[in-house]
């Protein structure tokens, strides 16, 4: 009956409540796949690289909707979704690097039901690697990307570590600008992680692009108050206007004081595996004017230490671009 | 019942998550099966135009093959099956979204709009299509059906866009003709912003 449809054989899950989401993703370990708008999730399982046994759909679970006020910032459940983010009237006014990214992401059809935990937690974009092949990061021994033939113009300029696959979020990068903090439930209770230790590189686990482990549940992101109102840049660079992951994307959230800035962090997405934190160019701009001279004196501070492929060395004077425009001034 | 998931499956399942002694187990235990309770039923009520339908469907069915192949809603095109090109758009809850990157059981407390629904019962075109026919917007036609679904959950929302937040607002909805114009042109008609 079937017959037409793409999708392969699976069984499909709708708790309501995350306990039961839990106690399902336990029973079926990695065999289970959690979903929350299944943006990401189809494509993989429709091309047959990747399987599973069962669908966890946690759209039911209400506890993981809303955003709420906090006594420290606001708390953003795991399920809003990407078009919720970018319309909502606080996170607009007081936390806008992170609507600016959302808006960015894809189209507006999966932006309404992508979600903020499907975006975080995504996985990479590599073509080879969402092929189906066998690669380093599908658990083989070899890049596909990595090679003197190899098609890398998307891939990563840092901290490549065998795989040299980049982080396609956008909203990542803006969390990570923001100290957001990812609420993650488990059999074992809750932890709360940072946005910057949520992601993972190679090095560390090369098969996954964050601490997630099967079981865990993204739940909630938290966004400290300390950078409510801050002054911020976002921008993302890609071949198309709509629909395209960035090539090269930068957000930053800066604390600036009679025109100087006190305190910043300037974090670049699509340049390595995990959002990249640029601390020479935060240490390099503290304490200075929000201006011209300051972003002209960092010059090349942020690609110094690039490893570029073969056809991704555009990426280098993109990043350090887009660090000039955030820093010479309020857009 | 899963027959992918065997006994054994589940038994070393338990061992390796050890949450032998949770409610999970418990739980599991009271009903008897050997997979986790709550897996979806098949037979379904969805409500696609304003109508009540009783369907059959895989748990990993697209709502695109549910509304051609088991509705016979053959209006949501498939182009790309795969969140890449907008033909199969519709609107749940007045909101647009990717038929072919949808599963019919994610939408079944929805109320689901395709283009089928959108005239009236005398036959009068809705205002987008009749904006559509009188600007030209369509070439070949094949993308027209999800256009004018995203031009219908774009008016639902905001009645008078500005010509750039209709532009963003059909920016998930590609056209191999490139009629993006044209289209743009029926958005600001059907808008009553243009005459
Ligand atoms: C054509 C196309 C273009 C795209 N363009 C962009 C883009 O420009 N920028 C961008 O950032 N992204 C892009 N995406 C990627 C992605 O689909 C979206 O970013 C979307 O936000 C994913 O969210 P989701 O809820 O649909 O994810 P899902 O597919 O539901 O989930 C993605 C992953 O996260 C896991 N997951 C989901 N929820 C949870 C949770 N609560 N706890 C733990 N794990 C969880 C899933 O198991 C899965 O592994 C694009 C996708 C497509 C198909
Ligand atoms: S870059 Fe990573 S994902 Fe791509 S082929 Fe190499 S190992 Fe695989
Ligand atoms: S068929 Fe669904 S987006 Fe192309
Ligand atoms: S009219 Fe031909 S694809 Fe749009």
């Amino acid at each position: 009956m079937s017959s037409h449809d793409v999708m392969p054989e699976m069984s499909l899950y709708q708790p309501v409540r995350v306990e039961d989401a839990i106690g399902i993703a336990n029973q079926f370990a990695d065999r289970g796949w959690l979903v929350g708008g299944g943006q990401d999730t189809y494509g993989w399982l429709k091309d047959r690289a990747k399987s599973a046994d069962a669908l966890i759909d946690l759209k039911g679970i209400e506890s993981m909707r809303g955003i709420t006020e906090t006594a420290d910032g606001i708390e953003i459940g795991a399920l809003v979704t990407l078009t919720e983010i970018a319309n909502n009237p606080l996170i607009k006014e007081r936390y806008a690097l992170l609507s600016q990214a959302a808006v960015k992401v894809a189209s507006p059809q999966i932006r309404n039901v992508g979600t903020i935990a499907g975006n975080v937690s995504q996985d990479v974009r590599c073509w080879y690697y969402r092929r189906g092949l066998n690669c380093y990061r599908a658990g083989g021994n070899l890049c596909y990307a990595d090679t003197p033939e190899g098609m890398n113009r998307e891939h990563a300029i840092f901290n490549a570590s065998r795989c040299v696959a980049v982080t396609p979020s956008d909203t990542g990068p803006a969390l990570v600008a923001l100290e957001a903090q990812m609420v993650i439930d488990s059999a074992s209770g809750q932890r709360v992680v940072s946005a910057e230790d949520f992601f993972v590189g190679p090095n560390v686990d090369i098969t996954h692009t964050t601490v997630l482990a099967p079981g865990d549940i993204l739940t909630a992101v938290r966004i400290p108050a300390k950078w409510a109102n801050a002054q911020f840049f976002f921008e993302k660079v890609a071949d198309r206007n709509a629909w395209d992951f960035a090539l090269v994307s930068l957000s930053a959230a800066m604390r600036v004081n009679n025109g100087v800035i006190e305190e910043s962090r300037i974090v670049a997405g699509a340049v390595q595996a995990t959002p990249r934190r640029l601390t020479s160019v935060e240490q390099a701009v503290r304490g200075k004017a929000r201006d011209e001279a300051t972003a002209n004196s960092v010059g090349n501070l942020a690609s110094r230490d690039a490893n570029p492929l073969n056809y991704n060395h555009f990426k280098m004077p993109l990043m350090d671009n887009l660090v000039k425009r955030a820093l010479r001034g309020q857009a | 019942m899963n027959p992918k998931l065997t006994r054994r499956r589940f038994i070393k399942g338990v061992i390796a998550s050890g949450v032998a002694a949770t409610s999970t187990s418990l739980w599991y235990s009271a009903t008897g099966a050997d997979r986790p309770a709550g897996a979806v039923e098949r037979l379904l009520s969805i409500n696609v135009n304003g109508q009540v339908r009783r369907v059959d469907v895989a748990p990993q069915e697209t709502l695109a093959h549910t509304l051609r192949y088991k509705l016979g809603l053959t209006g949501t095109k498939l182009g790309c099956n795969r969140g890449e090109c907008g033909a199969c758009t519709v609107v749940a809850d007045d909101v647009n979204i990717y038929a072919c990157s949808t599963l019919t059981h994610e939408v079944k407390d929805k109320a689901v709009v395709t283009v089928e629904g959108l005239r009236a019962a005398d036959g009068t075109l809705h205002p987008v299509q009749a904006a559509f026919v009188a600007e030209l917007s369509p070439a070949c036609g094949f993308c027209t059906a999800g256009q004018v679904m995203s031009a219908f959950a774009l008016l639902k929302n905001n009645p008078r866009p500005t010509r750039e937040e209709a532009r963003q607002a059909m920016s998930g909805n590609l056209c191999r003709c490139g009629a993006y114009d044209h289209y743009l042109n029926g958005v600001m008609r059907a808008s009553g912003q243009l005459s």
